[in-house]
């Protein structure tokens, strides 16, 4: 018995010197240090991490007139007592089955992936001269990359829309120099589509490119023209491959947000330019079908959730170095 | 090398041209004082006149600059913080994760964006009566969100190139965490707070996709008015709107750049 309560005691002043223990961690817990990092991560929390887990929800409810206008999941009948749960994976089965999802899909990322490949092929030659170039020139010739890449985006494709109208600026010029006969249709096609995203997102190629190339060693090149190799060789074996991590960064920060554009197809595309952003516009503005943008939503997330751990992590590794 | 110097210098002329072709043809043609926006037929000022009068156009401007206004003031507030927590504060549990959630939003598609933020706000409102309906608040809080990433990422490497030897000595001369940060470490990042603070401006004025969703009934920003306008084909007052937007902007970034350019400079003499 007494042995038993000595135990009991022991185990008591145990408990007590942990809770003492820890309460003397906690004053040293830093309250300033702690205040800076939890108010932006509570922040983004909140606004950009919880949403994703909203709409990955009513992704799974079903489309009611009503205010908000989609059923509830979860439901609790106080009368009866009933808690119900009903998940609908209806929109997740017409989003496979209707023709019009999975080509907006593929539309969107063969779109968007071939515009990435002509941004980087139009930046690179200029990220490329500005890296090379005299530092006083250099940053003149960042400044002018920059700026338009701030100036309005929407303006700015506003403006494509004057350049190639029927009657726009390069038609006139075409025609006036005597090359074609009769202007050109290129409003409303995907090739207005393909030079509104090449021109909205080559800042975003040049800069990662620019970053690449302006640390590269210049005496590589000068040992290589001395040893032998033509331009075109050092190209391809010392320039290229250096590039590299610019040239992927440019790609995903061009790419990522080009396949779910929105702006560009709906000012610059035809009504046959299907990309998934528009659909997903049209769903939730005409159709006023949330629930199904939510699904639309959901499969674009995951589609695109590798290509951007990948830019997350460059980011990372690039803290690290 | 001569050659691929020239093939360099042709291409990169062509791609500034192409940058800025489009810009210049907006300003030039802002000036037409034809009601056909392709036919040239002198200069004019009169598309701006008419602009000034129309209060649909005035009333959204000033809504947008409200909501630009706040948000880059709070975006900037958070940005630092977070950006000083990625640059100065070491690991801690969560790092990655946060990183992660200030890379992000620069690179999602807006339509996510702002439908998963819309669905946020309906979902709160459901719940908790917060926040009551939507419109000028929910969207300061969704342009917040992603501007203070882009602000984040600046002060980050603001600081990251920044020489710790400053801190460091203010803190062994027994400066206060709070005091060395306001005394010290603000004055050394200013140029990356005012040029964070600009950008999210400019973000915020520019955003039409995500306030679309976010926003309520009237609260319509200059985005969403030009977007409907512009719909239709090309106006000219829109134009002379677009030419008073993109010079504001491009004056504020020019004016950014060159203080980041000054201050840097300044640093390298103080370091010499």
């Amino acid at each position: 018995m007494s042995s038993q309560t000595l135990s009991l005691a022991e185990s008591i002043t145990d408990a007590t010197g942990r809770v003492l223990a820890k309460y003397n961690f906690m004053q040293k817990v830093n309250w300033g240090r702690l205040g800076v990092i939890s108010v932006p991560s509570i922040w983004l929390f909140v606004f950009f991490f919880l949403p994703f887990l909203v709409v990955f929800k009513i992704s799974f409810a079903e489309s009611e007139i009503a205010i908000p206008p989609y059923s509830d999941i979860l439901n609790w009948d106080a009368e009866d007592a009933y808690l119900s749960f009903k998940l609908s994976f209806a929109n997740y089965i017409f989003l496979f089955e209707d023709a019009l999802y999975l080509d907006a899909y593929w539309s969107s990322v063969k779109i968007a992936g071939v515009a990435t490949v002509i941004t980087l092929i139009v930046g690179f030659p200029m990220a490329y001269l500005i890296a090379r170039s005299e530092p006083s020139k250099r940053s003149l010739l960042l400044m002018l990359v920059v700026v338009p890449f701030w100036t309005s985006f929407l303006l700015r494709i506003y403006a494509w829309m004057g350049f190639l109208n029927k009657n726009g600026l390069i038609n006139q010029a075409l025609m006036g120099l005597g090359i074609i006969d009769e202007p050109l249709i290129m409003m409303q096609t995907d090739f207005a589509v393909y030079i509104g995203i090449v021109y909205a997102y080559l800042p975003l190629m040049i800069l990662p490119l620019y970053t690449a190339l302006e640390k590269m060693d210049i005496t590589l090149l000068e040992a290589a023209s001395d040893l032998g190799a033509t331009p075109t060789q050092s190209f391809i074996r010392i320039t290229l491959p250096l590039a590299v991590p610019g040239i992927i960064a440019g790609c995903m920060l061009v790419f990522i947000p080009a396949v779910g554009e929105f702006v560009i197809p709906s000012l610059l595309g035809g009504s046959d330019t299907l990309m998934i952003g528009r659909v997903l516009w049209d769903e939730f503005f005409q159709n006023r079908d949330w629930p199904m943008a939510a699904a639309v939503a959901t499969v674009m997330l995951v589609m695109l959730l590798l290509p951007i751990m990948l830019i997350s992590n460059g980011q990372d590794k690039k803290e690290e170095a | 090398m001569k050659k691929t110097s020239k093939f360099l210098t042709t291409s990169s002329i062509l791609g500034f041209v192409f940058l800025y072709a489009p810009i210049i043809s907006l300003i030039v043609y802002s000036f037409n004082s034809s009601k056909l926006v392709t036919i040239w037929g002198g200069w004019s000022i009169k598309w701006y006149g008419t602009l000034f009068q129309n209060e649909q156009i005035i009333d959204a401007a000033l809504l947008s600059f409200k909501i630009a206004f706040i948000t880059s003031c709070l975006a900037v507030i958070l940005g630092t913080m977070a950006g000083f927590v990625l640059a100065r504060m070491g690991r801690f549990k969560g790092k990655m994760i946060l990183s992660g959630w200030i890379s992000a939003p620069l690179v999602m598609p807006e339509v996510i964006t702002g439908l998963s933020l819309l669905l946020l706000f309906v979902a709160l409102e459901n719940t908790f009566g917060w926040p009551a309906g939507r419109g000028t608040n929910t969207i300061i809080i969704a342009h917040t969100t992603f501007c203070l990433a882009y602000v984040a990422v600046i002060v980050q490497s603001r600081l990251s190139m920044l020489d710790e030897t400053l801190e460091e000595a203010a803190m062994d001369l027994g400066a206060k965490p709070s005091s060395l940060f306001f005394l010290v470490t603000m004055p050394l990042i200013a140029p990356a707070l005012i040029s964070g603070w600009l950008l999210s401006f400019t973000l915020s004025l520019d955003d039409l996709v995500i306030a679309s969703f976010v926003s309520g009934p009237g609260s319509s920003t200059l985005p969403m008015v030009i977007y409907s306008k512009v719909r239709m084909g090309v106006t000219p007052e829109i134009n002379a709107l677009a030419t008073l937007m993109i010079l504001i902007v491009a004056v504020g970034v020019i004016a950014a750049m060159l203080i980041m350019k000054r201050q840097n400079r300044l640093n390298k003499e103080l370091k010499e």
